[in-house]
C-alpha cells in the first residue's frame, strides 16, 4: 500500500491518494510512514518537473493533496516528526516588491526536499534578512524578485550582507521573472535559477548533499 | 477591381484619416497621419517608410520627467507635464495614455485592497503593484455566472475594497422589480455604514470622471499635436479575467484539477463580457488597437519547461477562449495587441491560428528567429528589447540589441520596436539610443 500511495500522490490522483491514506490510518498504520511515503512522492513529482514532465498547476496541486494528508495524519502523531533536514535555507521577495507566487513555489519545494526554510515573505528590508540570517545560521539565501526594481534591491541586499560580516558565510542565489545571469552578476549573487527545482540543485549542491 | 475591403482595413484607414481632430498646424497633421500609416502598414505585414516605434512608457514618463510615481499618480497636472514632456521630447510613433496617472484619489476614497501604490504600500517612487488572492472562493462560479453584476456588487467590492465592505448587506438589485419591493428591499440603504460606503462611491465616482477628463483632454492636446494614441480599448484572456482577479493562481489551478469543466464554461461566459468592455470603449475613443495583456498561460524557459500551464492546459484552458476574444475584436474591425509576457517560444504554433495582418504580438521573450519564421506571414510582432539592457546597459549595447532585431524581426516589415515590457526603470539615455537607432537603422529602403 506504501507503494500505492506514493504513486497516488505522484500521479496527482487527488481522491484515491486521501481514500488510501484513510483506509491506512483506520487500519493504524503508522503515521510517520504515510508522512515518509508523501514525502517519496513529493521527490518524484519534483524531478518530473524538473524533467519537464510536470509543470507548475502540477506542483500546486501536489502540494495542495500533500496538505490534505498531513492534515488528516496530524491528529495520530503521538510524537513530534522528527525530519532528518538537509540544511537551513533564508528566503525573501526583496525590498519594494510584493510578489510572491515564485517565492513560495521555492520555498515549498526546498521545504518538501528536506531542507529548513525560513521565508520571510515579501518586501524584506536587507537589514531583516541580515538579522535572520544571525539568528538562524543559515548557510543559503534566495532572493526574490519579480520586476526590475529588485535589481537594485536584491544588490542592496547583497551588500547589506557583506557589511555585516557574512558574506563569505552564505551562498546566495537569486530567481524571478527579469533574473539571467546578467542580474546575477549585477547583483553579485553565487547564482541564479530558472525555477523552484533549480533552488533545490543549488541548495543540494551548496548543503554538500549528492 | 480590389475586393470588398474587409473591416480591419476599414477602421485602420478611419485611424489614419484623423477624423475629427484638430491640428495645431499642416505639419503636425501630416506627421500624425505619417505615424499612423507606418504603423497600419506594420500590422497589415507590408513594409512601411521604417520601422514604428511605439513604447510602453507606463511609469517612465515619470523617471524621465524627474517627478515621482507617487506625484503623477496623486497629481492630474504633473501627470500631464510629464506625460507631455515625454512625448513631445522622445517622439513616439504612438504614446501610451496615462492610464495609471490620476488615480490616487480613487484608490483612497475605495480604499482598494488588491492593489498597493506609491504613498500607499509602495514607496513613493516605485510604481503600483497588485495583490493577488482568491477574492472569490471555489464554490462561487454559480454564483458569479448567473448574475455578474450582484457578484461584483455584493461579493467582489466588498472584498477588494475596504471603504465598501457594507455593500455585503445589500438586497439583490434583481429584486427590485415592482414598487412593492421598493419597500423593504431598499432597507440596507438606510444603514448607517452603507450610507458611508455610498459616500465613498460617489466620491470614487468623482475621482473617476476626474480621471477620464484628464485623459480626453490629454488624448485631445496629443492628437492635435500629431501623436497617435495607441490603445482604445482593454481586453485580455478569459482564463486571465478570472485568475488574475478573482480565483488568484492558487485558486484557479486547483480549480482545473478539481472542476475543469467549470473553469471551462466560465472562460466562455468571459469571452462577450470582455469584449462588451472592450468594443464600445475602442469606439470612443477611436482607436482600433486594442491591448490584451496575457499571464497565466505562459512559460519561464524557451522549451516552454516549468511553465505555468501546460501546453496541454494551454490549449484546453487559455488559447480556446483567448482566441475567441481575439476573433471577436476582429471581427468589429479592432486590431488585439497582445502583450505577451514570459516566453512563448513554445507556443508559437499554436498562436499563430489567426487571421493575416490582423493582430499585434508583443513578446517578452521569444526565440526572434522562430518567431519570424512561423509567424512572419500572419501577425505583427512588437518588442522586446530586454528591460534589464534598458535599466542597466549602455546606449551602445541597446543599439547592438535592436540592430539584431531589425535584422530578423523587421525583415520586409511587420514589425513594432518596443521594450519587452513596461520599461519604468529604463535610463532615459538608453530610450533615446532605442529610439533613434530604430528611426535611423529601421528604415526601409
Amino acid at each position: 500500500m506504501a507503494e500505492d500511495l506514493v504513486k497516488l500522490i505522484s500521479d496527482l490522483k487527488e481522491e484515491e491518494a486521501l481514500k488510501i491514506t484513510k483506509e491506512r490510518l483506520d487500519k493504524g498504520d503508522d503515521p510517520l510512514k504515510i508522512l515518509e511515503d508523501s514525502r517519496s512522492a513529493m521527490g518524484i513529482v519534483g524531478k518530473r518537473f524538473a524533467s519537464g514532465e510536470y509543470f507548475i498547476p502540477d506542483l500546486i496541486y501536489s502540494g495542495e493533496i500533500l496538505k490534505e494528508i498531513t492534515e488528516m495524519v496530524k491528529p495520530r502523531l503521538t510524537k513530534q516528526v522528527e525530519v532528518k533536514r538537509l540544511g537551513k535555507v533564508v528566503l525573501g521577495t526583496v525590498a519594494g516588491d510584493i510578489h510572491d507566487i515564485g517565492l513560495n513555489m521555492v520555498d515549498f519545494m526546498l521545504d518538501t526536499n528536506g531542507f529548513e526554510v525560513y521565508n520571510l515573505g515579501v518586501d524584506v528590508p536587507a537589514q531583516k534578512l541580515v538579522e535572520k540570517i544571525k539568528e538562524s545560521g543559515a548557510p543559503i539565501v534566495g532572493l526574490s524578485g519579480f520586476l526590475t526594481l529588485a535589481f537594485d534591491s536584491m544588490k542592496k541586499t547583497v551588500e547589506a550582507i557583506k557589511v555585516a560580516g557574512l558574506r563569505d558565510k552564505v551562498k546566495i542565489m537569486i530567481g524571478g521573472g527579469q533574473i539571467d545571469e546578467e542580474i546575477r552578476k549585477y547583483t553579485g549573487a553565487d547564482a541564479y535559477g530558472q525555477d523552484a527545482m533549480a533552488a533545490v540543485t543549488l541548495a543540494r549542491k551548496w548543503a554538500g548533499v549528492k | 477591381m480590389e475586393k470588398a475591403t474587409d473591416k480591419t482595413q476599414e477602421q485602420l484607414e478611419l485611424w489614419c484619416s484623423a477624423p475629427g481632430i484638430e491640428f495645431v498646424s499642416k505639419e503636425a497633421e501630416e506627421a500624425y497621419k505619417k505615424r499612423t500609416r507606418r504603423i497600419v502598414d506594420a500590422i497589415q505585414l507590408k513594409k512601411p517608410d521604417r520601422v514604428p516605434f511605439v513604447p510602453m512608457w507606463e511609469y517612465f514618463y515619470a523617471r524621465y520627467a524627474n517627478v515621482s510615481c507617487y506625484d503623477v499618480v496623486y497629481d492630474i497636472e504633473i501627470a500631464r507635464r510629464a506625460t507631455r514632456k515625454t512625448i513631445t521630447e522622445l517622439e513616439p510613433d504612438a504614446y501610451q495614455a496615462p492610464i495609471f496617472f490620476g488615480v490616487g484619489p480613487l484608490l483612497d476614497a475605495l480604499d482598494v485592497k488588491e492593489l498597493r501604490w506609491p504613498g500607499h504600500g509602495i514607496a513613493p517612487n516605485m510604481g503600483h503593484q497588485f495583490v493577488e488572492d482568491d477574492y472569490m472562493k471555489a464554490d462561487e462560479y454559480d454564483t458569479l455566472l448567473s448574475d455578474p453584476s450582484d457578484f461584483m456588487l455584493r461579493r467582489y467590492l466588498p472584498r477588494v475594497c475596504g471603504n465598501l465592505k457594507a455593500f455585503e448587506a445589500l438586497s439583490p438589485l434583481r429584486n427590485l422589480f415592482a414598487y412593492w419591493n421598493f419597500y423593504p428591499e431598499l432597507a440596507a440603504l438606510g444603514n448607517p455604514e452603507v450610507m458611508e460606503a455610498t459616500h465613498k462611491l460617489l466620491e470614487a465616482g468623482q475621482a473617476s470622471l476626474n480621471f477620464i477628463t484628464f485623459l480626453a483632454s490629454f488624448d485631445k492636446e496629443m492628437h492635435a499635436l500629431g501623436f497617435p494614441c495607441w490603445h482604445g480599448g482593454l481586453a485580455g484572456a478569459p482564463f486571465d479575467g478570472i485568475s488574475d482577479t478573482l480565483r488568484g493562481t492558487r485558486g484557479m489551478i486547483l480549480d482545473i484539477y478539481r472542476q475543469p469543466e467549470v473553469v471551462k464554461e466560465a472562460c466562455e461566459r468571459f469571452v462577450q463580457l470582455l469584449l462588451d468592455m472592450a468594443i464600445p470603449a475602442a469606439r470612443i475613443n477611436g482607436v482600433p488597437i486594442v491591448f490584451v495583456p496575457l499571464h497565466k498561460g505562459t512559460a519561464p524557459s524557451r522549451d516552454g519547461k516549468g511553465g505555468f500551464l501546460s501546453l496541454k492546459q494551454f490549449e484546453e484552458f487559455y488559447w480556446p477562449t483567448l482566441k475567441k476574444v481575439m476573433l471577436g475584436l476582429i471581427d468589429h474591425g479592432l486590431v488585439p495587441d497582445l502583450l505577451i509576457e514570459g516566453d512563448y517560444t513554445s507556443r508559437l504554433e499554436i498562436i499563430k491560428d489567426v487571421p493575416k495582418g490582423k493582430c499585434i504580438y508583443h513578446f517578452e521573450n521569444v526565440d526572434i528567429h522562430k518567431a519570424k519564421k512561423i509567424l512572419g506571414d500572419r501577425v505583427c510582432i512588437r518588442g522586446s528589447v530586454p528591460l534589464r539592457l534598458l535599466a542597466l546597459g549602455a546606449p551602445q549595447e541597446v543599439r547592438d540589441y535592436c540592430k539584431e532585431l531589425i535584422d530578423v524581426l523587421g525583415e520586409g516589415g511587420g514589425f513594432i520596436m518596443d521594450a519587452s515590457m513596461a520599461s519604468e526603470d529604463a535610463k532615459p539615455e538608453n530610450v533615446r539610443a532605442m529610439i533613434e537607432f530604430t528611426k535611423e537603422y529601421g528604415a526601409y529602403r
